[in-house]
C-alpha cells in the first residue's frame, strides 16, 4: 500500500473469470469484466443478481472462489481490503456512531498517516456542503445528509476506485435526483474510477457512462446507456431496461438488410444489422414510445411494420405520456407510449386501433425462443420499485 | 415516563368519582396506594439505615446498643485490622477476577457472534450452566477439583472460582451488545484503510464498551458480595462478606458498618453521576439535533 500518498488518478478495474460460490449457492458464476480507468460504470441488475458480491469482492471483502482482479493492472486478489486502493460507500453507509461526522471522513486519512487529515476532511465536507454540521454525531443528521458524509469519507482518501452501493437507495426522490446530480459533477471534478450498483434503471442510465445489466451472476448485456436502450440483445435487457413489446415468430424471408419475421401471420421487418439472429424462430421487439396509433387501418408501405386491428383494453395517463394497452388477436397485448401533445386521450377504452412502427426502430433478441426467461417475473424494476415503496410505507407506519 | 404514569393515576381517579359510591372507595385507593408504597420503601430501607446508623455507634465489642455518637470508627476504620484485612481480599479478588472474566468473556462473545465454528451451539449452552447451577453445587464441587489437584486453597483459588462464574454473565452481557453491533461498520473500517488491530481498539471496542462496562459492574458486584462459593474454597484467607459471616454470632464491629455504608455510598454517586451526565449529553444532543 502506498503510505501517505494519494492515487495519481482513477485506475483501470480488470475482473477476470471470477467465480464467487458460497455455501449452498453461486452467486457468481463467470464474470470478466474490465472498466477503464476514469469511468462512471454502473452495475444493474434486480436483486440477488450477484452485483452486491461483485463490488465487495472487488473491495476484499469477500475473496473470489476463482479468479483474478486487478486494479491498476496490479493483481490485487490476494490484498486485505485495507490495503487496496478502493473505498466503498455502503449502503447503510456504516458511519462510526461514536465519532463525529470530521472524525468519520477524518478516520481513513489517519490510518494511513497523511498530512493534515483534519484540513482535508474539512475541504472534503465543503465539497458536499456539509462543513457547518462537522462536529455533529451521525446520528443527527438527516438520511441525505449521512450520505454525504459517507460519500465524502469515501472520496477525501482520493482512492484509485470508488465503489457505491445503491448509496441512494434510502432517499427520496428529490434528494435522489439531488444526489445523482452531485455524484456525477464529483466525479468529473475528481476524475476517480466510479462503480456504481444499483437496481434502479434510471439512476444507472442517468449517471454512467457504461451500464452493465447483470443477471443470474452473469453479465447479459454491457454498453453506453442509450446502446442498451435501443439495441437491448436480451429478453432480460429489454424488459429490464425499461418496457418493450416482443413478439416471437420464424424467420420467412431476408433482403440483403432486413429480415422478415412471420409472427401469427403477421409481416414484422427489422434491418439485419440489429437483428442479432438471422434465421429459424427469433424474438424481436419494438420500444413503446416508437409505436404510432392509428384509427384506420394505415397503408402498407416499405420500411413501416403495422399491426392491427385490436382493441384498447386499458388507458392510462402519466402526465406527459399516455399509456395505451392494445389486445391484438393472436399477438397477445401490445403497449404504446403516446405523447400527449393534445388535450385528451387519442382514443377510449374499447376503441378498434392500429398500430405501427419504423422498421428501423425494431430490433431482433439472441435469446432461444421457448427458452425460460432468465429472470425471475417479479424482478422487473416496476415491481422492484412497488416492493419497494411497501417497504417504505410500512417502515413509515411503524414509526 | 414518571408524567405519564401521574396522568393514567389521576384519570382513573377522577373520571368514575361521579358515581358517588365508588368516590368513597377510591378515596381509600388515593392514601392506601402511598402508604403502601412507603412502607415497601421503608421495608427495604430499614436494614441499610440501620447499617449505616450505627457506624457512627460508639461501641466496645459489640455493635448491638446504642452507645452514642462518634465519627472515631469512620476515622480510624483499621482499627479492627480484620475487617481492614477482609475488605482489603475482597477488593483485590473482585478487581483480579473482574478483569479476568471481562477480557475472557469478551473474546468468547465476539467469538460466538462472529464465528461459525463446531460446538458453537454447545459451548454457547453450557456458558449458561454456571448461572443455573446452585452455588452449592458449584462452590463444592469447585473445592473437591482444588483438592484432588493438590491446590491449596487462598486468594488465588477464590479468584478462579469467582472468575469462572463471572464469565457467564461477561459473555451473556457482551453477546447482546455483539449481536445489535452492524458488521458493516466494521468493514467500512477495513475499507478505510483499518489494520485489523485497528478496526477492532478504534470501532468494535468502543462502540461495545457500553456492554463491557456494564459486564465489568455486574462482575465486581457479584463477586465482591458472594459468600457460598467463597467460603468453600477460601481455606484461612478472609473475605469481606466471610468476615461479616463469622463476626455476627458475637457482634459485628462498627468498622464493618463503615466500610458497608462506605460501599453503598459510593455506588449511589456513581450512579447518580452516570444518570446526571447521560441526562446532560441527551440534553446537548437535542439542543443540537433540534
Amino acid at each position: 500500500m502506498a503510505s501517505g500518498t494519494f492515487a495519481e488518478s482513477g485506475a483501470d478495474l480488470e475482473l477476470v473469470g471470477i467465480q464467487k460460490r458460497f455455501p449452498g449457492f453461486t452467486a457468481i458464476e463467470h464474470l470478466d469484466l474490465t472498466i477503464p480507468a476514469g469511468s462512471f460504470f454502473a452495475l444493474l441488475g434486480p436483486s440477488g443478481c450477484g452485483k452486491t458480491t461483485t463490488l465487495r469482492l472487488v473491495a476484499g471483502l469477500e475473496d473470489p472462489t476463482e479468479g483474478s482482479i486487478l486494479i491498476g493492472g496490479k493483481d490485487v486478489t490476494k490484498l486485505k481490503p485495507f490495503q487496496r486502493q478502493v473505498n466503498t460507500v455502503f449502503q447503510s453507509y456504516a458511519l462510526f456512531p461514536h465519532m463525529t461526522v470530521l472524525e468519520n471522513v477524518a478516520f481513513g486519512l489517519r490510518r494511513r498517516k497523511i498530512e493534515d487529515p483534519i484540513g482535508k476532511a474539512h475541504e472534503a465536507l465543503v465539497l458536499v456542503e456539509l462543513d457547518h454540521l462537522a462536529t455533529r454525531k451521525p446520528q443527527q443528521l438527516s438520511g441525505g445528509q449521512q450520505q454525504r458524509v459517507a460519500l465524502a469519507r469515501a472520496i477525501v482518501n482520493r482512492p484509485a476506485l470508488l465503489l457505491l452501493d445503491e448509496p441512494l437507495g434510502a432517499l427520496d426522490l428529490k434528494l435522489r435526483r439531488q444526489m445523482q446530480l452531485e455524484l456525477k459533477s464529483i466525479q468529473e471534478e475528481v476524475g476517480l474510477t466510479f462503480v456504481h450498483v444499483t437496481h434502479d434503471q434510471e439512476e444507472a442510465m442517468t449517471m454512467a457512462d457504461t451500464v452493465a445489466v447483470m443477471n443470474k451472476g452473469e453479465i447479459e448485456q454491457l454498453g453506453a446507456p442509450e446502446e442498451l436502450y435501443e439495441l437491448p440483445r436480451t429478453a432480460f435487457v429489454a424488459n429490464f431496461l425499461g418496457q418493450s413489446n416482443l413478439f416471437t415468430g420464424h424467420v420467412s424471408g431476408s433482403t440483403s438488410n432486413s429480415i422478415t419475421v412471420d409472427v401469427e401471420g403477421t409481416k414484422i421487418t427489422i434491418p439485419t444489422k440489429r437483428a442479432q439472429r438471422h434465421k429459424g424462430e427469433v424474438t424481436v421487439g419494438v420500444r413503446p414510445e416508437k409505436l404510432h396509433l392509428h384509427k384506420n387501418a394505415p397503408k402498407k408501405e416499405a420500411g413501416t411494420n403495422s399491426l392491427g386491428p385490436g382493441r384498447i383494453i386499458d388507458v392510462s395517463f402519466s402526465g406527459v405520456s399516455t399509456q395505451y394497452t392494445i389486445a391484438i388477436p393472436g399477438i397477445d397485448k401490445v403497449t404504446v407510449f403516446q405523447q400527449n401533445t393534445t388535450f385528451g386521450p387519442l382514443a377510449g377504452e374499447g376503441a378498434e386501433v392500429w398500430v405501427s412502427w419504423d422498421v428501423d426502430h425494431g430490433f431482433g433478441l439472441e435469446d432461444e425462443p421457448g427458452a425460460t426467461p432468465r429472470f425471475p417475473a417479479d424482478a422487473d424494476t416496476a415491481s422492484i420499485a412497488v416492493q419497494k415503496r411497501r417497504a417504505l410505507m410500512s417502515e413509515l407506519e411503524e414509526s | 415516563m414518571t408524567l405519564q404514569e401521574g396522568l393514567a393515576v389521576t384519570d382513573a381517579v377522577t373520571t368514575p368519582r361521579q358515581s358517588p359510591r365508588r368516590g368513597v372507595r377510591l378515596g381509600l385507593g388515593n392514601w392506601l396506594l402511598p402508604l403502601y408504597a412507603i412502607l415497601a420503601l421503608v421495608f427495604l430501607l430499614i436494614p441499610i439505615a440501620y447499617t449505616f446508623v450505627f457506624s457512627f455507634n460508639n461501641s466496645v465489642k459489640s455493635n448491638i446498643v446504642w452507645r452514642g455518637f462518634t465519627f472515631d470508627k469512620w476515622l480510624n476504620v483499621c482499627d479492627q485490622i480484620d475487617v481492614c484485612v477482609a475488605f482489603g481480599n475482597s477488593l483485590i479478588i473482585g478487581v483480579t477476577a473482574t478483569i479476568a472474566a471481562t477480557v475472557l468473556g469478551t473474546m468468547i462473545a465476539i467469538a460466538l457472534v462472529r464465528y461459525r465454528f463446531r460446538f458453537r451451539s454447545a459451548i454457547s449452552l453450557l456458558l449458561f450452566l454456571p448461572m443455573a447451577t446452585p452455588e452449592v453445587v458449584l462452590g463444592a464441587g469447585l473445592a473437591s477439583e482444588f483438592l484432588g489437584a493438590g491446590v491449596e486453597k487462598g486468594l488465588g483459588t477464590i479468584i478462579i472460582a469467582h472468575t469462572m462464574f463471572c464469565v457467564s454473565f461477561v459473555v451473556v452481557t457482551v453477546k447482546a451488545r455483539v449481536s445489535t453491533l452492524d458488521p458493516a461498520l466494521e468493514e467500512a473500517g477495513r475499507d478505510l484503510y483499518g489494520s485489523p488491530n485497528q478496526v477492532f481498539w478504534r470501532i468494535t471496542f468502543p462502540l461495545l464498551l457500553p456492554g463491557i462496562i456494564a459486564a465489568a459492574l455486574l462482575s465486581f458486584a457479584l463477586s465482591f458480595d458472594d459468600f457460598i462459593i467463597t467460603n468453600f474454597n477460601a481455606g484461612t484467607t478472609s473475605t469481606f462478606p466471610k468476615y461479616i459471616y463469622i463476626s455476627a454470632a458475637r457482634g459485628i464491629p462498627a468498622e464493618a458498618n463503615v466500610i458497608a455504608s462506605a460501599v453503598f455510598i459510593l455506588a449511589i454517586v456513581l450512579v447518580l453521576i452516570s444518570q446526571i451526565s447521560s441526562a446532560m449529553k441527551r440534553k446537548k444532543l437535542a439542543a443540537n439535533g433540534g
